[in-house]
């Protein structure tokens, strides 16, 4: 048995020949090598002698950090190692645990009583490893099993260990939060003094602590005030600082007392670090105090006209701190910011870009955004995204708030889009049709851009750029009205690029080509009524025997409507011609309605174009694009007949055809022409709740449920149409005859809203509801017959929402931009006061059970540095506070100065802690205890620690509480 | 030099780790504070510095001190360079167990527990005598026959 040990020992490699090996391979080589000393290893590690199986840790160790090679399988031989009694062998083998024990390690509870057997060592280099170790690797087990251990440590007489056991704190009471009872008392004893390592490792401590919940510390704040002004150490500076960002947002009175060390600190110090962390408290808690923020502005400057990249990105990130409510701080540096968008490190790029922005209003948006649109075109990919993100988002904030010039941001959206290195696609393409369906005077220059889009075939071949095509397809067919030529547009939709195309976006532009068909046929039908008319007025001379067979189908409707089949068209049919010819005269764009120039044979052309290019896909795999192909093709075929040999069959059964065929267009036409407009988000929200409606108490279970439907970003709407307007709706001038309707009834908003959720679910044939983006109704002759009701009621929804006191087209004053009042306009920001609602109530409920009342009113001025300075550390917590905290159960008890600092996990224990200490406030219902509990429970991550009193300090709180509620 | 990341973290610790990594992307030396177990997504920030061909990192928090993060690099470094005397890559290759023994004592639980380059240096010296009186212990030629004849 000795002698293979005796031989290991002897010829064992160590770690140095391990790593010169390791950097003799060539990289293929490498991994053998590796595992060839793997072996070795396993075998060493077995070894009786100590030494052996050290030295095989070590290089194991040095594997496994370096190479990541796995040692999880040594864990136990480490321990032998920190059990042995060399110091050079326990170095290693806590080294190996540090490093790659973890919770999950199985023999970790091994470990327990070597480590508590060396925290317990006289030599103080022993207990510094374990305690080491324990920092690294303290699981919940063992950070309880040695809490009192360590506690003992924070006493001991060498500062060396004490230092390091504070530091052990943090881990112990993230782990083991009732180490707080033991340990607590000595931590904050620590903090007497100023300047030695224990104060650093104490401030350290408190620092993380009070970052996950300040409240329980506020108490210390005369401390930290005295450290502040008293000490040299600037490690300590800055932790205490943090402290204090921390504490000032819940003790108002603190700021004005800081106010001035800090300034003080800011103007002498030579360290830079110290100086930024006293401008980033001033920017972040004390913006009120102008002077204090001139100084730290002054301070920036400074820091933007360092050479250092690091300190000219702070300075930045410390105004765009300052910017929302201080702009004058980015306009002085403006000049920095500029040039900086061209530094070359692209965090200070990002950071001026975000400056820029933040510099943006009305009266610069254009040259802003012009400079900008320049810098993307010449920036890296990256960065010029980011560009063209932040104009995108700044520029439709608040619904599109800072822009004037509607006409000018489409283009801008359409130059941003052929930017090559282009990637929002998606945000630009939610735009545009956002601002068509908001901004009706922009859609004749919106048609301009999409068709612009469409018709370049280069960019069906930029994948980042199908999502934006798709929104000027459906801009396309939505406002083809306002086009100059829909042949065009119907040959763009339809080029044989499209085969590029994602199937979701192809149904898209199948579907606008087939709404800009209707919309080609529809005004044909339109001109030859127009001209029948006429003709009959007029008794014309004109032989067009066309025109003749018009008159007899004209009166064939006539006779259908007579028999009430629908009567709005009776008085379409009537009154198009005219709106038709007055508004040739008031429109200023020769949209392609005035032009008038809808030949036999272009209709014809456009069937067959379709039916040419469809056909094939009426085979395809994908359902959308089948079922849409045969929708549109069935549609061709109905009317094609009449359409392509009209000289033949002139006579006789062309007039029924054409009849049919008329009368389905326009029914068609009916539908696309209903508006689409935006929905508020909160939509719901405004709809009462009926009296005999009764809710299930407890909802929480739906909203596992509801999860997945949730709406998407604040600001978003659904292109479900609230707007249904009359069919006629294609000139101008028409558009504004309807600004007048009702305002909505609840039901109706219920039932938008809960479509918008549910689109998908939704069968369009039911009410005739009109194209959504994505899904839109395939062509059902019969949809519009009962669309009456349900246009009434949209009608009158969309009215509540559609300000419009439009001017005419093109005057320079800001087009009206359709909003939804309160709903959209901030929903950011509704989210957050709702909660604290929530959370207040249970607070003042809470109050008012007379729970949690504590802290006697400013009876003591918290930094009074006197000797009395412990008694005044737990009172100045007073009622404004704790209503407005958010943690009901987190307000500091009125603790005995014996007692200290204590803090608590809100759960079970918490509870009977409570109801032990306020056995007079027996009035607290189980409502009450339900409601605290729950928001209890909801911060109860956050609050990983518990109140540690002892029960002997809560009894004397009692009577703290009338006086509270005084 | 200062990088935004996003790293998956919850961290209860100033700094989250420490990582040394060549100019050839070889990774020199690593240490954990916060246990990367139950993750949740958070922006961390990512401080290194470069010296020689060394990049130190340490990852931090948002609202961590960047510069106070530059300065314990440096102080890390300028004790290394104490202790081995001017401090080169190759050093830290061969000695990479003293590597994390000097920054133990610079660092525990991620805060910095002594900012006097003197003490660090005492305690690493004093450790490393107690080390070698072990050794000489143990490799003894009398510790080695007393092993054989066991």
């Amino acid at each position: 048995m000795a002698s293979p040990s005796l031989m290991e020992t002897l010829f064992q490699r160590g770690l140095d020949d391990i790593i010169k090996g390791v950097r003799h391979q060539q990289s293929s080589t490498e991994s053998i090598f590796i595992s060839r000393v793997i072996e070795e290893i396993r075998r060493e590690i077995k070894s009786t002698d100590l030494q052996t199986k050290s030295t095989a840790l070590q290089k194991l160790t040095y594997l496994n950090s370096i190479h990541f090679i796995d040692m999880s399988w040594a864990s136990f031989h480490a321990i032998e190692c920190i059990s042995s009694p060399a110091f050079s062998h326990k170095k290693i083998g806590y080294l190996a645990i540090s490093q790659s024990f973890s919770e999950s390690t199985p023999v970790i509870l091994l470990i327990s009583n070597q480590l508590r057997k060396d925290l317990k060592s006289g030599n103080e280099f022993e207990v510094s490893l374990a305690l080491d170790c324990l920092s690294r690797i303290g699981t919940v087990d063992l950070c309880r099993d040695l809490a009192s251990e360590v506690f003992i440590l924070m006493s001991s007489s060498k500062v060396f260990i004490r230092k390091k056991a504070i530091g052990v704190v943090l881990r112990l009471f993230e782990k083991y939060p009732d180490a707080v009872r033991v340990c607590f008392k000595k931590l904050v004893e620590s903090l007497e003094g100023s300047d030695s390592p224990i104060v650093s490792a104490v401030v350290g401590v408190f620092c993380e602590l009070s970052a996950k919940d300040p409240r329980s510390y506020l108490p210390l704040a005369p401390e930290f005030y005295r450290i502040l002004v008293d000490s040299k150490n600037n490690w300590v500076l800055i932790k205490v600082l943090k402290i204090f960002v921390k504490l000032a947002p819940l003790e108002p009175r603190l700021a004005k007392r800081l106010v001035e060390p800090i300034c003080d600190h800011m103007r002498k110090t030579g360290a830079k670090s110290l100086v930024f962390e006293c401008i980033r408290t001033v920017v972040t808690s004390f913006t009120e105090y102008e002077s204090a923020m001139k100084l730290a502005a002054a301070k920036i400057r400074e820091f933007l006209m360092e050479d250092d990249p690091n300190l000219k990105y702070l300075g930045l990130h410390a105004i765009s701190i300052m910017a929302p409510k201080h702009l004058w701080a980015v306009l002085e540096n403006k000049d920095v910011v500029i040039q900086s968008l061209s530094d070359e490190d692209p965090n200070i790029k990002l950071e001026s870009l975000r400056l820029v922005m933040a510099m943006a209003s009305e009266s610069n948006l254009m040259e802003t955004c012009r400079v900008l649109v320049n810098y993307a075109l010449k920036s890296d990919p990256d960065f010029c995204n980011e560009i063209l993100g932040s104009i995108l988002s700044t520029c439709c904030q608040n619904v599109y708030e800072v822009i004037i010039d509607f006409d000018w941001y489409v283009s801008l959206l359409g130059e941003m889009s052929r930017i090559p290195n282009c990637k929002k696609g998606e945000e630009i393409e939610n735009q545009l049709i956002d601002i068509g369906m908001r901004v009706k005077d922009v859609r004749p220059e919106l048609v301009r851009i999409a068709r612009d889009l469409l018709i370049d075939p280069a960019l069906l071949g930029n994948p980042f750029l199908h999502r934006l095509l798709s929104a000027a397809a459906w801009v396309c067919g939505e406002y083809v009205e306002f086009s100059r030529n829909p042949v065009e547009l119907m040959e763009a939709l339809l080029q044989p690029r499209t085969s590029l195309l994602p199937s979701s976006i192809r149904t898209v532009y199948m579907q606008s080509a087939f709404k800009i068909l209707i919309f080609c046929m529809h005004s044909y039908f339109l001109q030859k009524e127009d001209m029948t008319s006429e003709v009959s007025d007029l008794a014309s001379k004109r032989e067009c025997s066309e025109s003749s067979d018009l008159a007899t189908g004209k009166a064939l409707v006539q006779s259908d409507q007579d028999e009430g089949f629908n009567p709005r068209e009776s008085n379409q049919s009537f009154e198009y011609p005219s709106v038709v010819d007055t508004g040739d005269g008031q429109s200023s764009t020769p949209t392609f309605m005035e032009k008038k120039s809808l030949m036999h044979e272009s209709i014809v052309n456009l069937l067959n174009l379709m039916e040419l290019v469809l056909s094939p896909l009426s085979g395809s795999l994908d359902v959308e694009i089948q079922e849409r192909a045969c929708n549109v093709l069935g549609f061709i075929e109905l009317v094609q007949q009449e359409f392509s040999n009209p000289l033949i069959q002139k006579e006789a059964n062309l007039d029924r055809e054409e009849v049919i065929a008329s009368r389905v267009v326009e029914w068609v036409h009916d539908g696309f022409t209903e508006e689409l407009g935006p929905v508020s988000v909160t939509a719901q929200d405004r709809v009462p709740i009926p009296d005999e409606l009764v809710l299930k108490e407890n909802l929480t279970d739906l909203e596992a449920i509801c999860g997945g439907v949730e709406l998407p970003a604040p600001g978003s709407f659904s292109l479900t149409s609230p707007y249904y307007g009359e069919s006629a709706v294609f000139s101008v001038s028409n558009l504004q005859a309807e600004e007048d309707s009702e305002p909505s009834t609840e039901s109706t908003s219920l039932l938008t809203e809960h479509r918008k959720r549910h689109e998908l679910y939704y069968l369009p044939s039911e009410k005739n509801k009109i194209p959504a983006n994505d899904y839109p109704p395939a062509n059902d002759p019969s949809s519009s017959i009962n669309t009456n009701d349900a246009t009434e009621d949209l009608v009158k929804l969309a009215d509540q929402s559609l300000v419009s006191k439009r001017k005419p087209n093109h005057a320079k004053p800001r087009p009206v931009v359709v909003k939804l009042e309160e709903g959209e306009a901030a929903p950011v920001v509704s989210k957050k006061p709702e909660l604290k609602d929530d959370l207040l109530s249970g607070a003042i409920h809470d109050i008012l059970l007379g729970n949690e009342a504590k802290a006697a009113s400013s009876q003591s001025n918290p930094f009074d540095k006197s000797s009395s300075k412990r008694k005044g550390k737990a009172k100045h917590v007073d009622l404004l506070d704790s209503k407005e905290n958010l943690a009901v159960g987190e307000q500091p008890n009125h603790e005995n100065p014996s007692s200290r600092r204590s803090k608590h996990r809100g759960d079970g224990k918490q509870k009977s802690k409570k109801s032990k200490g306020k056995k007079n406030g027996d009035g607290r219902e189980d409502d009450g205890e339900k409601e605290s509990q729950k928001i209890r429970d909801h911060h109860g991550r956050h609050k990983s620690r518990q109140r540690a009193d002892a029960p002997i300090n809560v009894v004397p709180q009692t009577p703290d509480i009338p006086d509270y509620l005084l | 030099m200062l990088v935004a990341v996003n790293v998956l973290s919850t961290c209860m610790f100033q700094i989250q780790f420490v990582l040394l990594i060549s100019r050839q992307g070889k990774v020199r030396l690593t240490k954990w504070y916060s246990p990367y177990t139950q993750k949740e997504r958070s922006k961390v920030i990512l401080v290194y510095k470069r010296y020689a061909s060394l990049y130190f990192c340490m990852c931090i928090d948002q609202d961590d001190n960047e510069l106070e993060v530059l300065e314990i690099i440096h102080h890390f470094v300028e004790i290394l360079d104490r202790y081995f005397g001017s401090v080169c890559e190759l050093d830290l290759i061969f000695n990479f167990h003293k590597a994390y023994y000097v920054l133990d004592e610079i660092l525990i639980a991620g805060e910095l527990q002594e900012s006097s380059k003197k003490t660090v240096a005492r305690l690493i010296a004093a450790q490393d005598s107690l080390v070698e009186t072990a050794k000489e212990q143990a490799s003894s030629i009398s510790n080695i026959i007393a092993q054989a004849t066991k």
